[in-house]
C-alpha cells in the first residue's frame, strides 16, 4: 500500500495548523515568525504533492512555484527578523503584548 | 513510494514542528524548527522533488534557522524564557485542522495513488528556469535584493 494524495494533504494541514497555533498563541515575536514560516512550508508541501499526483507537465509547474515560494519565504524571514531587532532596539522588548503604543 | 517511510517522516516532521511551536526555551524551539524542516525536506525527496528538497535544506536550515538563532542571541536580555501562552489560539488551530481534514477526507477525487512519472532532472528544472520562467526568476532576484537591502537599512545604527 502506498500513501495517497489525501495522506500528504493531511500532513500539510497538520503542519499548517501547528504554524497557526505558534503564530496565534505565542507572545514572542520570533515565535510568530517561526509559525508563519511553517505555514508557508505547508503550502509548499501542497504544491509538490499536487504536482506529483497530477498529470505530467513539461515544464514542472508545481516544482517551479515551490522554488519561487521558498525564495520569497527567505526574503520574508530576513525582513521579519530585521524588524524584530529594530523593535527590540526601540522598546527593549520582543513581547508583542507590550507593543501597544498604537492601541486606541 | 513506501508507506512505512511516509509514516515515519510524517511523525518526525509533526513532532518537531509541535516542539518548535510549544517549547518554552527559545533556543530549543529554534533547533526543533530546523529538525522540522529536515523532515519536510525528506518528504519532498519521497515525492520525487529532490532539487526542491535540497533548496529547502539550504535555505531554511542553512540561512533562516541560523538567522533566527542570531536574532535570539542579539535580543537575549529579553528572551531567557517566553512568558505566557495564549490558550485562545488552540481552539482556532484545532478547528482549522478539523475543518480542513474533514473536507480532504470527504473529497473522493483526491484519494489517488501517485502515477508513474519520469524522474525530474536538474537539467529540466534549469532549462525551464532559463526559458519559460526567466522573467519570474529576474523578478525574484530583484525582490531578494530589495528585501535584503531593506533589512539592512532597518537594523542600521542611527547616528545621533
Amino acid at each position: 500500500m502506498t500513501p495517497t494524495l489525501q495522506a500528504f494533504l493531511i500532513v500539510s494541514t497538520a503542519l499548517f495548523s501547528i504554524g497557526l497555533l505558534a503564530a496565534l498563541s505565542r507572545r514572542h515575536a520570533i515565535f510568530i515568525l517561526i509559525g508563519i514560516e511553517m505555514m508557508l512550508a505547508a503550502a509548499n508541501l501542497n504544491f509538490i504533492a499536487f504536482w506529483r499526483f497530477g498529470p505530467h507537465h513539461q515544464p514542472p509547474i508545481g516544482v517551479m512555484i515551490a522554488l519561487f515560494s521558498i525564495a520569497i519565504a527567505a526574503a520574508e524571514a530576513a525582513v521579519g527578523l530585521a524588524m524584530v531587532i529594530a523593535v527590540y532596539r526601540h522598546y527593549r522588548t520582543t513581547n508583542v503584548d507590550q507593543l501597544d503604543q498604537l492601541r486606541g | 513510494m513506501n508507506s512505512g517511510a511516509f509514516i515515519l517522516i510524517a511523525i518526525f516532521t509533526l513532532a518537531a514542528a509541535l516542539a518548535a511551536a510549544t517549547l518554552r526555551k527559545l533556543m530549543h524551539a529554534a533547533l526543533s524548527f530546523a529538525l522540522a524542516f529536515v523532515g519536510l525536506a525528506s518528504s519532498f525527496f519521497l515525492l520525487g522533488a529532490e532539487f526542491v528538497g535540497l533548496a529547502l535544506v539550504f535555505v531554511y536550515i542553512g540561512a533562516v534557522a541560523v538567522l533566527i538563532v542570531f536574532t535570539i542571541l542579539l535580543t537575549r536580555r529579553d528572551v531567557e524564557k517566553d512568558r505566557g501562552f495564549n490558550w485562545g489560539g488552540v481552539p482556532i488551530a484545532v478547528a482549522v485542522f478539523g475543518g480542513l481534514t474533514w473536507s480532504i477526507l470527504k473529497t473522493q477525487s483526491i484519494a489517488i495513488v501517485a502515477p508513474r512519472m519520469p524522474a525530474l532532472t536538474v537539467k529540466q528544472i534549469g532549462a525551464a528556469l532559463m526559458t519559460s520562467y526567466v522573467w519570474p526568476l529576474q523578478c525574484v532576484g530583484l525582490l531578494l535584493t530589495a528585501a535584503l537591502i531593506g533589512a539592512l537599512i532597518l537594523v542600521i545604527e542611527e547616528k545621533r
